[in-house]
């Protein structure tokens, strides 16, 4: 698929100065300054950096953008041989391809999103020491930019449900807000990460581990009816078990998730987040001298 | 509306050594450090060593329409300063005002992709620079046109010969329109003929009663360009005045600084991944000199080390006499192409067989780069001197107020009828 030029808007007379802006530079030292509106003013740059990793992402490879398709398909006939065939692992009663593929769809968001928000900032480190722009940019990229992934494959999942006959249900509705939630936990979790790469670059040896160990944490290859009943409850504060529950809610019609624990780990999600943004803005401070 | 374009109050920036030199560390040895300080704490405390003052108390004040140089030797604090302002890092005390739209140019070509087609990367570095999209749109054609890369704008920059990358970038930020444009040495690199029409359109937007903050080695460039010159020494302010005076200072004050000889063996700069090590003068027969007879050769014998392998690295001399004039500009890239660097020590000599210098003390400068930025520059890394000699081979002493001198041929061509 290529990849459209960036939109032309027509050329605007250049707006009359208003008053002169004044920056001021010092040390800060505040906890809670996030720079909302800072970062609201250089959302073309947003823009450009996703257009740029979603562009480079497949340019040198010969399939190009067929491998977003490749890659969650690969996954889930694999995942159908070994724990379907061979293992007989129950499906909670759909074909078990299309029930692994709706689970693969958001983890492979999810897991290629954390990497990428993980690596952001030292992937970058040529862009951090050299100009300014408000850092929260570059890991608000890395999880933007694997939604177009995710668009990609979420075209071969419509196909598996038109052959499967899956009629998809009111619930449908809901999908977008499953999608906010693993956006938000790739962030919440990457910002930690991405900050403290920059100064232990261990980090960057721990996330494939992170990763595979999280899968398994994850109803992506079993159903959540197959978890003891009494692991339930602390099973379900992974906040991927939520959404890809919702996920299989939202497209199957399979048991919805609780919905009571998924608040609860919403809620630790935010201040995961919230945490992961102080401490990203307070770190950022020392990026330019440690990258 | 107040004149003031930046305000500089007591700014300040420490780092601590410690934490630079541990950059790419990891969490053992972060634990072994731990400990080893636990120990350490019996004996004596090397807590003020390990902190170091890039930039100490540094005031100034620059109108609008100014165009400031920042001079000073390698460490002077000169690039500290130039984050600090772009806010890429931040002082540790003391503050900095900025009044109006800025743009910072540290280096030319900031996010370049090589995948990436020349069309694309104008807009991807536009952004970058703070360039509004529209404001791209406007300008594209006009960008392209000065880079002149027309025929190959939708060719992947990683195809492009050094010199078109150079020229490609430094059109993009040539077409930054900001009210105050502060600018690193980017202009060390690339060929004469773009330099100059760089340094051209720098010059225009001084003109245009906008402000300029300008780095350089380039004496020339900066008593051309500047309006006001501020000499920087161990990341204080030692001068600032008229460019004409504080370069003529500066230069005078190397004299009492190395001579013949300049080594350097761990880098300036903990950061630095490449660094001139060693400037040597050598006369014809291999010994070092710092004093010369008119015409006599000349071999400038230039180490540098990298802490990777490159093979796109240059090496320029530059020959500024001692009224500040640059006089001679050897370069590696023009006189004997790129020169593949190892990873550890390098050495390259260039000969200059019969230089017609005139008497006079002269400043050697010393460029590293690689195809696309300045890695290290060293001021008056040799100061030698050229004594009056029988250049023409006349028994006439050449005039020591020239430039340069000009072995000619003469030919009568009518008939002498004396």
């Amino acid at each position: 698929m290529a990849i459209a030029e960036p939109r032309i808007p027509r050329a605007e007379p250049e707006p009359l100065p208003e008053a002169i802006p004044v920056i001021r530079i010092e040390h800060t030292s505040g906890w809670l300054k996030l720079g909302l509106r800072d970062l609201w003013e250089h959302r073309e740059l947003l823009y450009f950096l996703v257009w740029r990793d979603v562009k480079v992402r497949y340019k040198q490879t010969v399939l190009g953008a067929a491998w977003a398709i490749l890659q969650p398909v690969m996954s889930m006939v694999i995942f159908t041989v070994i724990f379907s065939i061979i293992a007989k692992m129950p499906s909670d009663g759909f074909p078990y391809p299309i029930f692994s593929f709706a689970a693969l769809l958001p983890w492979t968001y999810f897991s290629g999103a954390l990497g990428r928000v993980t690596s952001s900032v030292v992937g970058n480190a040529q862009l951090v020491s050299k100009v300014y722009f408000p850092r929260l940019i570059i890991p608000l990229a890395g999880v933007v930019s694997g939604l177009v992934d995710f668009a990609i494959s979420f075209v071969v999942l419509i196909a598996m449900m038109i052959y499967y006959r899956i009629q998809p249900t009111w619930a449908i509705v809901t999908l977008p807000l499953f999608l906010i939630l693993a956006t938000a936990t790739a962030l919440g979790i990457g910002l930690w990460l991405a900050a403290l790469n920059t100064r232990y670059r261990d980090v960057g040896y721990i996330i494939p581990f992170l990763i595979q160990f999280w899968m398994y944490a994850c109803p992506v290859i079993y159903a959540v009816s197959a978890v003891p009943e009494r692991w339930r409850l602390l099973y379900s504060l992974n906040p991927m078990v939520g959404v890809i529950e919702g996920f299989r809610w939202a497209l199957l019609g399979n048991a919805h998730p609780n919905f009571s624990v998924m608040a609860v780990s919403s809620i630790i999600l935010l201040v995961l987040l919230f945490g992961g943004l102080v401490y990203f803005k307070r770190m950022e401070r020392t990026f330019a001298d440690l990258v | 509306m107040s004149d003031l374009a930046i305000k500089v109050d007591h700014l300040s920036k420490q780092y601590q050594i410690g934490l630079k030199a541990a950059q790419h560390d990891t969490l053992r040895d972060h634990l072994v450090s731990g400990f080893s300080s636990m120990f350490r704490k019996n004996g004596k405390s090397g807590e003020r060593q390990d902190q170091f003052w890039a930039l100490k108390d540094v005031s100034f004040d620059v109108n609008r329409g100014e165009a400031i140089g920042l001079i000073g030797r390698n460490g002077a604090g000169k690039s500290t300063f130039l984050k600090i302002l772009s806010r890429i890092t931040e002082p540790t005390s003391g503050f900095a005002e900025i009044h109006g739209r800025v743009a910072s140019l540290l280096e030319v070509g900031t996010g370049f992709h090589g995948e990436l087609t020349g069309r694309e990367n104008i807009y991807l570095n536009g952004a970058i620079l703070g360039m509004k999209h529209a404001e791209i749109n406007r300008k594209f054609d006009e960008i392209v046109a000065f880079s002149e890369v027309e025929k190959f704008i939708d060719t992947p920059v990683k195809r492009y010969s050094s010199g078109m990358y150079v020229r490609l970038a430094f059109a993009v930020a040539a077409h930054l329109e900001p009210e105050i444009l502060i600018v690193d040495e980017v202009l060390a690199v690339g060929d004469y003929e773009f330099q100059k029409k760089c340094l051209g359109k720098m010059d225009n937007v001084a003109k245009t009663g906008r402000t300029v903050l300008y780095v350089s080695h380039s004496m020339e460039s900066i008593t051309r360009l500047c309006t006001r010159v501020i000499l920087l020494e161990n990341g204080q302010i030692s001068r600032d005045g008229d460019p004409n005076e504080v370069v003529q200072d500066y230069l005078g004050r190397g004299l009492t600084g190395t001579v013949g000889l300049y080594s350097q063996t761990v880098p300036p700069n903990p950061k630095q991944d490449a660094w001139i090590s060693r400037v040597e003068l050598l006369d014809d027969a291999g010994a070092n000199r710092e004093s010369f007879v008119t015409g006599e050769p000349m071999r400038f014998r230039i180490s540098f080390e990298l802490t990777y392998p490159s093979s796109y690295v240059e090496v320029g001399l530059a020959l500024t006499n001692q009224k500040g004039i640059e006089i001679a500009a050897p370069n590696s890239r023009q006189q004997y192409g790129l020169i593949r660097g190892n990873k550890g020590t390098n050495t390259v000599e260039c000969r200059w067989d019969g230089p017609p210098l005139t008497t006079k003390r002269y400043h050697l400068r010393v460029d590293l780069g690689d195809y696309h930025r300045n890695m290290d520059s060293v001021e008056n890394a040799v100061i030698f001197q050229v004594e009056a000699a029988d250049y023409f081979g006349t028994g006439k002493l050449p005039n020591p107020n020239l430039a340069v001198l000009s072995k000619c041929s003469w030919q009568r061509l009518d008939e002498d009828r004396a």
